[in-house]
């Protein structure tokens, strides 16, 4: 009998390098003094995940794979990887104060985060499905407990079992699809699947296939909170810490948008015929849900997370298109649409919960839309990067989020999606009612009380960044252009 | 397809057999007996002490935080046992991936010591 031989470990020198100084932190935390324990591994935490982003960019290499065949490392993984790392480090940079003020500033916090990066670059990187089920897992189970992390205010502790429950669920329909896959085509490797399912548009495949198909995608969809398996998103996103809430709305949706991408364009891109109607169907359901159910929120969280429903509805259009059977190019460009809407989406996010973090009033932190009047006049710095962001989400011209949507709606028309795309200017018409909505209470209410001063270094930085990356994407958008146009050609040769 | 599932038929029976007698005796004993029902009878132990109150009492939530701890340890030997049979088999590299998994439950094991979760006070 053969032995086992030493898998090539460079390829996840980054995974491999998180999962370590995770370990370490823990350490770190652990034992030093209890009163400086949760900062020093807060600011650790952030340098940890930035120096991981240097690694995930020098490790790559166009394709490879390792692990026999479970692991994959290519210039879409770096891509999305930066992307995580990135909102995974501006969460904890943007957490302390909000920690602190609650009480609940410890550093098991950090150490969680790095865990859940930890688990969706495995995610972004696997190439079989039970690699794909572990990151899956490993990112979740993180989440399940930072979700409940504020552990005596009973609104946490609900998100927490919520998310847990409803996540167990979605974990049992991924499994139950993934093993009918399995069943049906005897493989669990996207490669191996691929090379199967090539040419089989023709002649159809198994049912089972297909029903294995529709499952996972639902599990899926439940990962990135599409309709109809939303109903999780709110009342998680309003239970759930404010800080935690911004990385729920940004990370895991951008590892589990990798994923859909990775496994509907890969294993399955010759099934498209039986996938693409489920996709659309999700994403105009996403669209229009996210549009209508928003208009009547009070709490800014809530609305936030009808507003990431609603997002995830637009960014499913890209992959809509890239179920666009016979022209690889269609595809693709519905691939790179939806990889610079992530990364849009992502700063706008980030910027919008600094935002909403800085709500504070006699030291206590307030979530009411109304809350917010007479900003522009209290705090007119506040009020404007506030007003960047909402003007981008409604998706105004020069701001980037017109671009991002931009993107995908003419990758859905190359894709000869008409209804799809008009469906989705429609819902953005109707959804930029309630961003602007906030920018009228903002500028032309009676102001009320001012927020608590001052505004720390970190807020400021990141707000600062991400409203000059929304304000003046227009005039150098093509690094990132670029780089989205290279991950995309890496998943399509 | 036949044939396996021609495979299978004894165990329909059989699952057919034991519904079919399992009903029987139920429905039998409810109809055949004579029934006379008194709280002795009715009692969780009929020839012993009364029962001083519900079985269903709140348990210490640290009762719960031993469990769990105790669960990951016993798992821990559940995964040592294949892996020392067939260590054989599995080379250097199945060797070393037990011992890094070792090396991570040592690090959680130093966490819940230092955190004070075993001791009972």
């Amino acid at each position: 009998m053969t032995q086992l031989a030493f898998p090539d470990l460079t390829l996840a020198l980054p995974e491999i390098f998180l999962a370590a100084a995770a370990m370490v932190l823990l350490m770190l935390g652990v034992f030093s003094r209890e009163s400086a324990a949760a900062r020093t591994v807060s600011y650790a935490s952030i340098l940890v995940l930035l120096f991981t982003i240097v690694m995930v960019g020098l490790v790559t290499d166009g394709r490879a794979v390792t692990f026999g065949g479970t692991f994959i490392v290519d210039t879409f993984a770096v891509y999305m990887k930066a992307l995580v790392l990135l909102s995974a480090a501006a969460a904890i940079l943007m957490s302390r104060e909000y920690l602190e003020t609650n009480k609940i500033f410890r550093f098991e916090f950090p150490v969680l985060v790095v865990l859940a990066a930890l688990g969706m670059l495995m995610m972004i990187s696997a190439n079989d499905l039970i690699a794909l089920y572990l990151g899956i897992e490993l990112q979740s189970l993180s989440l399940y407990v930072i979700a409940s992390f504020q552990r005596d205010s009973s609104r946490s502790a609900e998100a927490g079992l919520k998310y847990f429950v409803l996540g167990a669920l979605a974990s049992g329909l991924l499994l139950y699809g993934m093993s009918l896959v399995y069943g049906f085509s005897g493989s669990t490797g996207f490669d191996a699947l691929a090379k199967l399912f090539h040419g089989d548009a023709e002649h159809g495949v198994p049912l089972g296939v297909t029903i294995g198909i529709v499952f996972i995608i639902a599990g899926l969809a439940f990962k990135v909170s599409a309709v109809p398996f939303h109903m999780w998103t709110p009342d998680v996103y309003e239970g759930a810490p404010t800080p935690v809430t911004a990385l729920f709305a940004v990370a895991p949706k951008i590892a589990a948008m990798a994923l859909f991408i990775r496994i509907m364009v890969g294993p399955f891109g010759d099934l498209s015929d039986q996938w693409q109607q489920v996709i659309i169907f999700i994403s105009v359901a996403s669209m229009l849900l996210g549009a209508f159910a928003a208009i009547n929120q009070t709490n800014i969280k809530r609305l936030m997370a009808y507003s990431s429903i609603g997002n995830m509805g637009y960014a499913l259009i890209g992959l809509a298109a890239a179920g666009h059977s016979g022209d690889a190019e269609i595809s693709a460009s519905g691939v790179e649409g939806m990889l610079v809407y992530l990364a849009i989406y992502m700063f706008m996010n980030i910027g919008t919960f600094a935002c909403i973090l800085l709500m504070r009033r006699q030291g206590r932190h307030v979530e009411d839309i109304s809350a917010l009047a007479g900003l522009g006049k209290s705090n007119p710095a506040l009020a404007l990067a506030l007003g960047i962001f909402m003007f981008s989400m409604a998706g105004i011209p020069p701001l980037a989020g017109f671009l991002g949507k931009l993107y995908v709606f003419q990758a859905a028309i190359r894709a000869e999606l008409f209804t799809l795309a008009i469906i989705g200017v429609l819902a953005s018409v109707v959804a930029a009612f309630y961003y602007l909505r906030i920018v009228k209470i903002m500028y032309f209410d009676a102001p009320e009380e001012e927020f608590d001063g001052p505004v720390s270094f970190e807020m400021k930085s990141i707000l600062v960044v991400s409203s000059i990356f929304i304000l003046f994407f227009i005039l150098l958008p093509v690094p990132l252009l670029d780089s989205a146009a290279a991950a995309t050609a890496s998943l399509f040769n | 397809m036949n044939d396996l599932l021609l495979q299978y038929l004894p165990i329909l029976i059989f699952l057919g057999i034991a519904i079919g007698l399992a009903a029987v005796i139920l429905i039998a004993s409810l109809v055949i007996v004579n029934q006379h029902p008194d709280a002795e009878k009715l009692d969780a132990y009929e020839c012993g002490f009364p029962a001083f109150e519900d079985a269903r009492i709140k348990f210490d939530v640290r009762f719960y935080l031993v469990a769990i701890l105790f669960i990951i340890f016993d798992l821990e030997v559940a995964f040592l046992f294949p892996w020392a049979v067939s260590l054989g088999t599995i080379g250097l590299f199945g060797f070393w991936s037990m011992v890094l998994f070792l090396g991570i439950l040592t690090i959680g094991f130093i966490y819940e010591w230092k955190k004070g979760a075993l001791e009972w006070e």
